[in-house]
């Protein structure tokens, strides 16, 4: 399997290293072109308004859309949750792609003196606890009927899943644990 | 549930990667920022290029200013301390900025010492012209580090040679025999872990952008294939005849650095750029780079 991971800004590189951590080949993508021959998709962590009005502006919406919807499995980290969702519940719009059926809320734990670190126990990930890194987080306000919650932190939804795409508010590409990684790209393949 | 660590500060930076941090002075100006795909803006009273022109002393922007351009983007707000002001770090803490920038762009308050930024839970930025300065400020708490150049000129030969002299300063460690570190320890005014750490990841531990005199699209990109992870733009943008534009090319060219063909496209029909001074027009207490010790 060969990953392709979104590198129009963000941590795009440490993805990158977790891919090749847990054997999985790695492609950067910044051009359409860049998706032919790619298995799966990774929207890093970054600032979600840049990496939209990039996407926007390089040509790469459509062809994103299109190969989320025909089942790539895809993963979706932070400013990666939001990019993927539906919408925010900002007053202005973004531009966002509209595959995960949520409602995102944008820095929902508050600004950076607010991010934190924390154990979380993640639905059907075996091993314990992933340690997972918060930073300007978003949560999920509101969820559609096919969207299934793998993680919480105080009763908002922080990892969900809808059919090929998982997307979290944290950042498991920091913490050197390739499970979440894993997990995308063995079962969301078989799916 | 942990807050203030060393993984979150840091790991703020990291999703900066590969983006612009904006120079803004008003709420309008950070929405152009936004708008144009900066990943960060930079409250402040004065672009450094108005610093420069006007003289006196420069401090800490109004609070007020701060919140404004807080309130008026969605994006990270950093905003500027003076070197060794820890009570300005203080309050713009209290006002929840996301990023302070212990800044030589400000007129120093502390001819010594510099902030003892392990106190603070919000993450700080700091200059660097070489390796030694850079593992001094890491050394201090600094969760991410931007090459000096010479700001407000317009003229990125500074910023150049900075990053430069970081790497090679980098490379030399690499070449050291394990019992050579403490002696490259003392040369560089850096502390011993920290060497030691450099010498064997071959990279700083932290994220590194450069500043200081980037105003063209293909500037971005000439640091970016320097090695550095991002780019802060100070005057360029809000000096330069038609700023959202200009501001909109150099996002575009710092994703794009390494790709000739976007940088010939995005750098047409900008406009003029800021007016840049050369670097012997300026006396040596112009040089905004040799503050911090």
């Amino acid at each position: 399997m060969r990953v392709g991971v979104l590198a129009l800004q963000g941590d795009f590189r440490e993805h990158a290293l977790m891919l090749g951590g847990v054997g999985i080949e790695v492609a950067l993508v910044r051009q359409s072109d860049d998706l032919s021959g790619i298995d799966g998709l990774i929207v890093p962590g970054g600032e979600s308004t840049t990496i939209g009005k990039l996407a926007e502006r390089f040509g790469l919406l459509e062809p994103l859309r299109a190969a989320i919807a025909d089942g790539m499995p895809t993963l979706g980290t932070c400013a990666g949750m939001i990019f993927l969702a539906g919408s925010t519940t900002e007053s202005r719009p973004q531009i966002q792609l509209g595959v995960l059926d949520v409602v995102v809320r944008r820095n929902a734990f508050g600004r950076q003196v607010s991010s934190f670190e924390a154990d979380l126990e993640v639905a059907g990930l075996s091993g314990g606890p992933t340690h997972a890194v918060f930073i300007r987080a978003p949560w999920i306000d509101k969820l559609g009927a096919g969207v299934e919650v793998l993680a919480e932190v105080e009763g908002h939804p922080v990892m969900v899943r809808e059919r090929n795409v998982v997307a979290t508010s944290f950042h498991p590409e920091l913490t050197g644990d390739g499970r979440i990684h894993t997990l995308v790209f063995s079962t969301v393949g078989e799916a | 549930m942990e807050q203030g660590t060393d993984r979150v500060k840091r790991g703020l930076a990291e999703m900066l990667k590969g983006g612009v941090i904006m120079d803004v002075t008003t709420a309008d100006q950070a929405k152009i920022a936004e708008e144009a795909g900066a990943v960060s803006v930079m409250a402040l009273e004065r672009v450094p290029a108005d610093i420069r022109r006007d003289g006196g002393v420069a401090r800490m922007a109004d609070p007020s200013r701060v919140e404004e351009i807080m309130a008026a983007v969605s994006i990270p707000v950093m905003a500027k301390v003076r070197i060794g002001h820890f009570v300005e770090a203080q309050v713009l803490q209290s006002l929840g900025v996301d990023y302070i920038d212990e800044s030589e762009v400000l007129t120093p308050a502390d001819e010594a010492y510099h902030i003892d930024k392990w106190k603070f839970t919000v993450p700080f930025v700091c200059g660097a012209r070489d390796l030694g300065e850079a593992l001094r400020r890491i050394g201090e708490g600094a969760a991410m580090i931007r090459t000096k150049g010479e700001a407000g000129t317009g003229n990125v030969v500074e910023a150049v040679r900075h990053m430069r002299t970081l790497k090679d300063g980098i490379r030399r460690l690499q070449y050291l025999d394990d019992e050579q570190l403490m002696s490259a320890a003392k040369d560089l005014g850096a502390p011993y872990g920290l060497v030691c750490e450099v010498a064997e990841t071959g990279v700083l531990p932290v994220v590194n952008f450069a500043a200081g005199g980037i105003a063209t699209p293909a500037d971005a990109a000439l640091m970016m294939q320097l090695g550095c992870d991002g780019v802060f733009v100070g005057s360029g943008i809000f000096k330069s005849e038609d700023p959202a534009p200009r501001a909109r090319a150099i996002v575009e060219a710092t994703t794009y650095h390494s790709d000739p063909q976007i940088l010939a496209k995005v750098s047409r029909g900008l406009g003029e750029p800021m007016v840049g001074i050369e670097m012997e027009r300026l006396s040596d207490e112009d040089r905004l780079a040799r503050r911090g010790w």
